[in-house]
């Protein structure tokens, strides 16, 4: 059967290519806000410098060694370099132009290097942060995404994550957790109280998150059918009875629901349904958040306490959220709603199945984060000097203040002609 | 008496106010200003104009003490603002004619002796 290209098809997933895309810019200002003024610009800069590094690592080399037909830890080199990928779709069963898979797929690559970056803010060089980027996205995240949606052996092993609760959070969050324990704390965590220093601007990158999850989890099913309703409607409903839960254990623990809680409660809701939205009801859905959102509150709770400066709580939220989600993929999963029998009809081995994914994505992306930041620690460092730090890296890494009046700045002309 | 401004790093001042909470100084005032001291210009960049930055942003302390506490302030200062670098900043000691307590109308030497703390309501 010759492959048919399908216009609604296509045109949703242009669509959600772009909303997905937004998503990296949103995690700027998520992120953003959540640091203090003077490291807002480097913030920002990672997660946009992820847009260009692991989108051109994406086309050169990562897109084939995620999709690619290879072996089943990693795929071929088919598509080295954007060879070989045209209009016409990828294979049978597909109904779009391989060149917007190709980069629908981008740009879940970039979000998740991007995510890293909340780990390791306000203390860490810029261009070891970018060599990290490169190396981390060919190593972990595109042979990954290629053992769960390339045909690898958890795509083999019926292992399911509908739209990357495992490739994304999962690596993204033990990733956060290995690079702020290499690189080190921030030398005021644990000694000074460090606040968000734009509430606002984080809870519209929540906002934008948000809406751009729509096309990272709607989308993921590639087509506009049932599936892609179902998974953006669940994609509505998650975040709701996470946010719920969380301003509960918030006002039980203070009296007082947060902004910043609520904000991060959007997010873990959204992380939790991510594997499984394509495969659980909607009422299921509303389960995940809010189940979700109890061991998430409580990482996030216990981390400032402990010694690790996962300083955005990349770990808590999304590896934590991850995890948690692909685990409970495994008890609602449906027959009903497109998914394999879950434990709650009586199943146990897809559980046993998500258990086993999420062990090995931890196991895999713990080692070669560390044996990454190991090799570049031998080049450069992985930190700024103590003085830059308490400066701010916005000026000693970029050279620029994300506000000032420009009092006191005296204008510098060169005489280049 | 005296009144003591110290010009300081803005990133020292929590290690300062740490260090004069535990010499016992409590009442003071604390404004955020720009300054120089020597120290090299940060050198900026904004779409390929260079700028120098002459002006610092740097922290003024205003503490208002009686004589006996004047050496111990200045040593608490010092203790959490120094990092040897140029740009530490300065303190100034400077004669104070008259201190009044605006609540109980107390003057002088009185006006500056920390009350007891309040229970809070």
């Amino acid at each position: 059967m010759p492959p048919a290209l399908s216009a609604p098809d296509t045109l949703f997933v242009l669509i959600s290519t772009a909303l997905v895309l937004l998503m990296t810019p949103a995690l700027a200002l998520f992120y953003g806000g959540l640091v203090r003024a003077k490291s807002i610009l480097n913030t920002m800069m990672m997660s946009l410098v992820a847009v260009s590094v692991v989108g051109l690592l994406w086309a050169a080399l990562g897109y084939s060694l995620a999709f690619s037909e290879g072996i089943t830890a990693i795929g071929g080199l088919d598509f080295v370099g954007m060879r070989g990928i045209g209009l016409e779709p990828r294979d049978a069963t597909a109904t779009i132009p391989h060149l917007l898979f190709f980069g629908y797929q981008g740009t879940f690559a970039i979000i998740t290097a991007a995510l890293i970056s909340g780990a390791i803010v306000e203390r860490m060089r810029f261009s070891a942060y970018v060599a990290f980027l490169a190396a981390w996205t060919l190593l972990v995240y595109a042979p990954v995404a290629h053992w769960v949606w390339g045909g690898g052996w958890m795509h083999k092993l019926g292992i399911l994550d509908f739209a990357g609760g495992t490739v994304v959070h999962i690596t993204a969050g033990v990733a956060a957790w290995i690079a702020a324990v290499m690189v080190g704390p921030r030398r005021d965590h644990g000694r000074r109280a460090m606040l968000p220093h734009n509430v606002p601007m984080m809870l519209t990158g929540a906002a934008l998150l948000w809406f751009g999850w729509f096309g990272f989890n709607g989308g993921s099913a590639l087509a506009v059918n049932g599936t892609a309703v179902q998974a953006s409607i669940n994609t509505m409903l998650a975040p709701m009875s996470a946010l719920a839960v969380w301003v509960f254990l918030e006002y039980r623990r203070n009296g007082r629901a947060t902004a910043v809680g609520a904000g991060t409660a959007l997010v873990v809701g959204l992380v939790a349904i991510t594997p499984a939205c394509g495969f659980v009801s909607p009422l299921s859905a509303l389960a995940i958040g809010a189940l979700t959102a109890i061991p998430c509150h409580f990482v996030i709770l216990a981390r400032p306490r402990t010694k690790l400066d996962d300083s955005l709580d990349v770990l808590g939220a999304h590896g934590t959220g991850g995890a948690v989600g692909a685990l409970l993929t495994g008890v609602f999963c449906s027959t009903a709603w497109g998914g394999p029998a879950g434990l709650l009809e009586g199943e146990p081995r897809q559980l046993a199945l998500q258990l086993l994914g999420v062990v090995a994505a931890i196991a895999w992306t713990a080692l070669a984060t560390w044996g990454i930041l190991s090799v570049i620690r031998l080049f450069t460092p992985l930190r700024v000097a103590a003085r830059d730090e308490a400066l701010g890296v916005d000026v000693s890494e970029h050279g620029e203040e994300g506000y000032t009046d420009g009092e006191g700045a005296v204008l510098v002309l060169e005489t280049t002609r | 008496m005296k009144l003591i401004v110290a010009v300081i790093r803005p990133e020292k001042l929590s290690e300062v106010l740490e260090s004069l909470y535990r010499a016992d100084v409590r009442g003071l005032t604390v404004s955020h200003a720009q300054g120089h001291g020597g120290e090299t210009e940060p050198v900026e960049t904004y779409r390929g104009i260079t700028v120098k930055m002459e002006l610092q942003k740097k922290v003024r302390l205003e503490i208002g003490v009686s004589e006996a506490f004047v050496q111990r302030t200045i040593d608490a200062i010092v203790a959490g603002a120094r990092t040897g670098d140029v740009g530490d900043g300065k303190i100034f000691v400077l004669p104070v004619e008259r201190i009044v307590r605006i609540r109980t109308g107390e003057e002088d030497t009185q006006a500056v002796t920390p009350v007891p703390q309040a229970e809070e309501p």
